[in-house]
């Protein structure tokens, strides 16, 4: 029996989804947004004061130790647009820190790679 | 929003606390079609009991510009599931599951772009599910390995015949796994980190 075969795609096939899904922002129109990734890690510099709102109080509670941004989603069940809306006001008050992810675009070399297969043969 | 009060909120458990010098975190995705054991493979490698994150998205109505002026919005949340493994104590690689309905998981923003790379789970019964995330991938470039989950009543192609059937060029690595074994899944990883390793540029 031979197995179905793929057609390669045709360059710019993708070119305007027809479906016209977009992500709701949560927040005003326009509003600035801190560019969080779903794997950047958030940590709280302060303990959450009586004047802050209860959602970012519970972010703050949350990440007394490094937690990435889709796990404070996972446990906040919140979207992750909703989370990033609300990071985007703790991180403009420096009440959490963020650190980037290694992401693959920045991998000048091999070392990281390595470092993750150190990693998995200890699993 | 909901208002939820935060007593209702339980975070991680005091054996999934990541450590302070958890400083770098860099993540995989896990595609394929539906049922393919993008969930099985997650949960058998995750340290910590997997995880759900979730996007609202909106579709615009199809008939926007007609009389009514109205755009009629429907939300769809989808939601992915994920698992984390910690590699050393600064860096933590995080796996992504996709949800079934493919259309969702390229405009979910930064999930593939930030990616070290993905796996593609491929069952031997429906290849055809996966022909068109193989071709996004491609279109992104971003990096994949394909893996084939051994299901019993499976058809057993030649390694060859699947590559040919798959369309991949020689350097992609294709290798059997079983999602449910977490040294399997691993196994997938670590070839996913050699060809990554491979295309990197020499220090
Ligand atoms: N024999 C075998 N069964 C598997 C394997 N991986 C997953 N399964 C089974 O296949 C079924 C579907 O697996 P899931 O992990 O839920 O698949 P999924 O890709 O997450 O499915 P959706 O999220 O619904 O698209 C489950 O009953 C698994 O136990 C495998 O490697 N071998
Ligand atoms: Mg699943």
């Amino acid at each position: 029996m031979t197995p179905p075969r793929r057609e390669r795609r045709l360059p710019g096939a993708d070119v305007g989804d027809p479906e016209r899904l977009y992500v709701i922002t949560g927040g005003p129109d326009g509003a600035k947004r801190a560019s969080l990734d779903l794997v950047t890690m958030i940590v709280a510099r302060e303990a959450p004061s009586p004047t802050v709102p209860p959602e970012q109080a519970a972010i703050l509670r949350l990440c007394g130790a490094p937690l990435s941004v889709a796990e404070l989603s996972a446990y906040l069940s919140l979207p992750f647009s909703v989370v990033t809306a609300l990071l985007t006001d703790l991180l403009t008050l420096d009440l959490v820190e963020s650190r980037a992810p290694v992401a693959r675009a920045s991998l000048p070399d091999r070392s990281l790679l390595e470092a993750v297969m150190h990693g998995l043969q200890k699993l | 929003m909901d208002s939820r009060s935060s007593d209702t909120i339980t975070g991680p458990r005091s054996e999934d606390v990541l450590p302070t010098t958890a400083t770098s975190a860099v993540k995989v995705v896990i595609v394929g079609g539906f049922g393919v054991g993008k969930t099985t493979m997650v949960g058998s490698v995750s340290e910590i009991r997997p995880l759900t994150t979730e996007e609202t998205m909106t579709q615009a109505g199809v008939g926007v510009d007609d009389n009514s002026g109205v755009e009629s919005k429907t939300a769809t949340t989808v939601a992915m599931d994920f698992g984390r493994i910690s590699i050393s104590d600064q860096l933590v690689l995080y796996l992504f599951g996709t949800p079934g309905q493919e259309r969702f998981w390229f405009l979910w923003n930064g999930l593939f772009e930030g990616a070290l790379g993905a796996v593609v789970l491929v069952d031997t019964r429906r290849l055809e599910v996966s022909f068109d995330v193989i071709g996004r991938l491609e279109e992104r470039g971003v990096p994949f390995v394909v893996a084939v989950n051994t299901f019993p009543d499976a058809p057993s192609h030649p390694v060859e015949a699947l590559r040919t059937a798959l369309d991949l060029p020689d350097e992609v690595p294709m290798v059997d796994c079983d999602a449910r074994l977490r040294a399997s899944s691993r196994d997938v990883l670590l070839t996913l980190m050699r060809y990554l390793h491979s295309l990197a540029l020499p220090a």
